[in-house]
């Protein structure tokens, strides 16, 4: 169609979408195809989708009764559980909706490593995902220091610290995140700040995600590479739908820890008001950040003992590299199916060991389970690929019944 | 709906006759009215979060106490945020307010209307211009009330709106005399 014609149509639509595509935008996504065999795994980005809703919308309503100075924070929250209307449900929705979010992402990101999604094509789309995963751990991380009490002070000042290992400019570092000379009133107006912001990061980091993911489309249990026609299916109705089925499983869940144990996943002494005199006496991150704080001190070394935790996820990106396997799913690699699983248990037995006091037997256990980490990715993850013999891959996804 | 041009939509291929489609349809609209719905339940909190808090309301009301208010004198006190003009009113000032006839009136409504039987001498209103929220001040005006130097109202004695673009006299509160000399707004 040439410019003339174009100009011609009457349609408001047409005249619109010449200008501005966002009805070509719309089609894509009616006409968008996926594999007919995804699992209910597959439903996890669309409930980590839903999950970043959820947060920001409950976010934004928090933020507009909270108050991000040292001598009123605590007060505010503690105002936002009784005084507030719906308070108390609004702020659970949001500390629990953290946690939610994390398993979904989580259960995302294991799906990945079983079924070679970060293989090619999709390394960046892999990548991306990582990057996601980072932004929101920082997210939440600053939004536990919010409500000001002990776990939230202290918290902020271990993590902060971290930075303190970086030799010569360690110090300064540190100085320039806190704003002064500990973590204080400064540090407390900048994360509420970065708070609000990083959200809205991640929300453009998922719009990037989905191009990337609707360049080649989704993986599939089967890994094998799908040619659009009978193995592939509209993503409405049929996916809209069965992710339906998973918001619903998801909320069911999510809504049994709000009214029934809003507490579980949190940790009592952050009812305490942060007091910078005192240390708990057994201070530990929220759960989802527990196999790194393992990987962190199960190293005697300060520096090692960061530097180890940050490779522990820096790893993952070279992950598509590191596995050289032409065979995506797991289901076809008998012996990768085995490392993946152990990797998972590895992951757990790290998050178990980070939540325990540092001392033995924990203390050998989170050192083994760290070596197993880095064994599983640099020697593992390789020599698998090298030697594993996959068994024979479907042309189609039809072919694997008849099989 | 657009995949219908899809070979692998079953609905194009079974033979799906009227009787099924209308089904379908029922189910669809079925389940998108009872997410709406729910949407709509789940929106309440956070738009209701927003009203004011137990806190906020626990605090909305006041005791006055009015001894030390000489006659003549008005006093600015603070009730939801708002300022409250409590004045002493002298004699002359209550004989003025009263005489005054209701055809001279924007707002017509008579001074006894204003004070609470038996304590005309305490006026008691809201203080704020009720054109466009300014807080008028007190002993100033052409007749002996209030003037408002936003964009000019005047108001009388008893805080009657007499010219101007306000539109009414000055609110009164809703008070109780708890004793001869104070009172509880709110």
């Amino acid at each position: 169609m040439n410019n003339k014609e174009l100009h011609k149509t009457s349609g408001i639509i047409e005249w619109i979408d010449y200008r501005l595509p966002i009805f070509t935008f719309f089609k894509h996504f009616a006409e968008y195809q996926a594999p007919k065999n995804l699992s209910y795994l597959w439903s996890m980005g669309s409930i980590a989708g839903i999950a970043l809703v959820v947060q920001i919308i409950t976010g934004i309503v928090l933020a507009m009764h909270y108050t991000p100075h040292v001598d009123h924070a605590f007060n505010s929250v503690e105002r936002i559980m009784r005084d507030v209307n719906y308070g108390w449900l609004i702020r659970y929705i949001h500390s629990v909706g953290a946690s939610m979010f994390f398993v979904a992402v989580y259960i995302h990101i294991f799906r990945g490593l079983y079924y070679g999604s970060y293989k090619t094509p999709r390394e960046l789309l892999w990548q991306i995902g990582i990057v996601i995963f980072l932004v929101m751990m920082a997210t939440a991380f600053m939004g536990y220091v919010l409500p000001w009490g002990q776990m939230s002070y202290w918290g902020a000042t271990v993590i902060t610290n971290l930075f303190s290992a970086i030799p010569m400019i360690g110090k300064s570092i540190v100085t320039w995140l806190w704003g002064g000379f500990s973590v204080d009133n400064p540090t407390l107006n900048r994360f509420f700040s970065l708070h609000y912001l990083l959200p809205f990061v991640i929300v453009g980091l998922v719009l990037l995600h989905l191009v990337a993911l609707h360049v080649h489309g989704s993986n599939n249990p089967k890994g094998i590479d799908i040619k659009p026609g009978k193995d592939m299916i509209p993503f409405h109705p049929y996916y809209t739908i069965k992710d339906f089925v998973g918001f619903g499983v998801y909320f069911f869940i999510f809504a049994f820890f709000i009214f029934y144990e809003p507490n579980y996943l949190g940790h009592p002494d952050n009812y305490i008001p942060a007091n910078p005199m005192v240390t708990p006496a057994h201070i530990v991150p929220e759960w989802y950040f527990l196999p790194f704080y393992a990987i962190l001190r199960a190293v005697p070394s300060k520096l090692g003992g960061v530097i180890l935790m940050l490779s522990s996820i820096i790893i993952l990106f070279f992950l598509p590299w590191l596995d050289r396997s032409p065979v995506r799913s797991s289901s076809y690699r008998p012996w990768n199916k085995f490392a993946v699983w152990f990797f998972i248990i590895d992951c757990i037995i790290l998050g178990y060991v980070g939540g325990k006091p540092p001392e033995e037997p924990y203390l050998t256990v989170s050192r083994i389970a760290t070596a197993y980490y880095f064994f599983h990715f640099f020697i593992l993850v390789p020599c698998i690929a090298k030697y594993e013999k996959p068994l024979p891959l479907p042309k189609n996804l039809d072919e694997v019944k008849i099989c | 709906m657009s995949q219908n041009s899809n070979k692998n939509d079953p609905e194009n291929n079974s033979e799906c006759n009227l009787d099924c489609s209308t089904r379908r349809d029922f189910m669809v609209l079925a389940a998108s009215s009872m997410a709406a719905v729910g949407g709509a339940c789940a929106m309440w909190p956070l738009v209701d979060s927003l009203n004011p808090a137990e806190d906020t309301l626990a605090m909305s009301s006041i005791e006055v106490d009015l001894s030390h208010i000489s006659p003549g004198q008005t006093i600015t006190v603070k009730w939801r945020g708002k300022p409250i003009f409590i004045r002493h009113r002298t004699e002359a000032e209550i004989k003025e307010a009263e005489a005054v006839s209701m055809s001279d009136l924007k707002d017509p409504e008579e001074d006894s209307k204003r004070v609470q039987a038996g304590h005309a001498q305490w006026l008691v209103m809201v203080g704020i211009c009720t054109h466009l929220g300014c807080v008028p001040i007190s002993g100033q005006g052409d007749y002996d009330g209030f003037f408002c130097p936003c964009h000019g109202s005047h108001y009388d004695g008893s805080g009657r709106i007499r010219r101007g673009p306000a539109p009414k006299n000055l609110e009164v509160p809703q008070y109780t005399f708890i004793s001869d000399t104070k009172i509880r707004i709110g």
